[in-house]
């Protein structure tokens, strides 16, 4: 366990190991501070932040951009939500189902690009294609009910039930607070070990990385599979927080973009910038909402062109995102990469 | 004794360019191997071909005594072949130690040992000092100097050097010159290098082969080739200077 312990924080400064505890330590006690709907918008930010972590191994460490994360997010939302209604197995067995199936979806994706060498922008393209291919597919598959939507029945017990994931939004906070931070972790290994330098050098120059000995193709594969296995998670816990699917929402390339927002606004390629993006996007647009609620304002759509100011802001700004300039300010930067 | 690399009637085409034409030569292992020419005499894409980056069209590439030619860049390197780019490409946006991890982990899964690694190669070329620089903000000859430990760090038994002393100042030329010259003595790496400064091939070389237009046209001891009459009417007719410097 020491040993553990001292692996995951070797390399950080007494002061980041402090902060982190000090942060964790709040989010632990947020709950009992806060109402239902801050704890929602909590939720939403974990959620958001747990999302944009699994992108970011693709885009951030990997250097490949996929603008169809909704498929793999669906694909573990479905698969979970039919296992649980039509044969009564829990959202915790679903999300081991789920797992392999969107690692097999994210295998097919990338080895039809790696192979035939579809980069860049037509990468994107591909991944996005083929979250469409999904949208329409289930909009037509009448295992799941199809256009009509997959409804999970709603929990009528007065107790918390963590295996079968029902009950108040409590349990469903530290339940993605732990998957957040699971997911951190796991980045934070990744990123110290073999596979997370092979595939920074990949993200940095595929040639050269291939001449000193990367077999990146099977490297690139690696990335893709192990984001679309985690951000499975985020389409069961999806399926169970809300208690509906419809694949015009879950599939949709809105999705997509809402699990990049974080990261890019945070920092790609840094562990700290997808959770910081989330919080940054979420909180400020939820205050935004509520600005306009206590204005007596009603304004459609006024939190998407929130969303793209903030884009160009940061864009325009820092292109590094927000992490990476703040952290070198208070002296706990990450490496340089 | 028996080569290291054997090149026999190696060919490449682009279109209807015949770029690299029979070329045939042995490097004994543990020798400093130089390959001049012109530009455009096919260097680059001879280079290309034993690093994996580009097929041969005929012709056998032999490495430690197995074909190697038509294998993929990371396979080659994977057998004991590091290359630098004539261009030099560090992973720009990581620090110089990282650069060198990623190539001492080729054959290590340890990145505390790949580190330590990496961290005896940088003394070697040099760099330790640097260490926690960003690649990019390195001037050209310590990027050059980089593109050399990353490609030592995969611990190859031949390492290919694409000009990298083009466009040094002649100090650091004869910096980087007893730096490969101390490595080959001290680590008994074969080296091979593509250059045009003379000055470094009469100082490192042990043989040069010249290629012209795609062919050979000289093969042996630097001092019998830069008196061969063929090469000093293709070549060295226009580097005059550059041979009264060295």
């Amino acid at each position: 366990m020491a040993g553990i312990a001292a692996r995951l924080t070797d390399g950080l400064s007494r002061r980041t190991v402090i902060w982190l505890v000090f942060l964790l330590a709040a989010l632990v006690i947020a709950p009992w501070l806060l109402n239902d709907y801050l704890v929602t918008v909590l939720i939403l930010i974990l959620y958001l932040a747990f999302a944009g972590q699994a992108w970011n191994i693709m885009m951030g460490f990997a250097g490949q951009l996929s603008l169809g994360h909704a498929l793999y997010a669906g694909l573990g939302g479905y698969i979970a939500a039919v296992l649980f209604t039509r044969y009564g197995i829990g959202p915790w067995l679903g999300f081991l189902a789920a797992m392999p199936v969107a690692a097999a979806a994210g295998a097919i994706i990338g080895f039809l690009a790696f192979r035939f060498g579809v980069t860049g922008v037509y990468f994107a393209i591909l991944t996005i294609a083929f979250a469409e291919f999904a949208r329409i597919g289930f909009d037509h598959l009448a295992i799941v009910n199809a256009a009509a939507g997959l409804f999970l029945p709603v929990a009528q017990s007065a107790h918390n039930d963590l295996w079968r994931l029902r009950g108040d939004p409590t349990m469903f906070y530290y339940v993605m607070l732990a998957a957040t931070l699971v997911a951190l972790l796991l980045c934070r290994l990744l990123m110290r070990s073999r596979i997370g330098y092979f595939w920074l050098a990949i993200r940095e120059d595929e040639d050269a990385a291939r001449a000193v000995g990367i077999p990146t193709f099977r490297y690139k594969m690696y990335a893709v599979m192990i984001s679309a296995a985690l951000t499975s998670f985020t389409g069961v816990f999806y399926a169970f927080f809300y208690n509906n699917l419809f694949p015009e929402q879950v599939f949709n390339i809105s999705q997509s973009i809402q699990m990049i927002l974080g990261p890019i606004i945070g920092g790609v390629g840094t562990l700290f910038g997808p959770i910081l993006g989330a919080f940054v996007l979420t909180g400020l647009a939820e205050s935004l909402n509520a600005a306009l609620t206590a204005f007596g304002l009603d304004l459609p759509g006024a939190e998407q062109v929130f969303y793209g100011v903030c884009l160009l802001l940061v864009v325009g700004a820092l292109p590094e995102g927000i992490w990476p300039p703040l952290a070198r300010r208070c002296g706990i930067a990450e490496r340089a990469s | 004794m028996t080569a290291l690399l054997s090149l026999a009637a190696v060919s490449k085409r682009f279109r209807g360019l015949l770029a690299v034409d029979g070329v045939s030569f042995d490097v004994a292992e543990g020798t400093l191997f130089a390959v001049i020419g012109p530009n455009g005499a096919g260097k680059t894409t001879l280079f290309n071909m034993i690093a994996g980056a580009t097929p041969p069209d005929g012709g056998t590439i032999a490495f430690a005594g197995g074909p190697i030619g038509g294998l993929s860049a990371d396979e080659v390197c994977r057998r004991g072949i590091a290359r630098t780019f004539q261009l030099v490409r560090p992973f720009p946006a990581l620090s110089v130690e990282d650069n060198v991890i990623v190539g001492a982990l080729l054959h290590r899964h340890d990145v505390g040992a790949a580190r330590q690694h990496a961290h005896a190669v940088l003394r070697r070329l040099d760099l330790f000092d640097k260490r926690r620089q960003r690649a990019a903000t390195l001037t050209l000859p310590d990027r050059k100097r980089l593109e050399v430990a990353r490609a030592l760090a995969t611990g190859p038994r031949l390492l290919l050097l694409d000009e990298v002393m083009a466009g040094l100042r002649p100090t650091e030329t004869d910096r980087m010159v007893a730096t490969l010259r101390e490595l080959n003595r001290e680590t008994g790496v074969t080296i091979l290098l593509i250059e045009h400064v003379m000055r470094a091939v009469m100082a490192l070389a042990s043989r040069v082969l010249v290629l012209d237009h795609g062919t050979v046209i000289a093969e042996g001891a630097p001092e019998t080739v830069v008196r061969d009459p063929a090469v000093v009417r293709s070549y060295l007719g226009q580097s005059h200077h550059e041979l009264g410097a060295g």
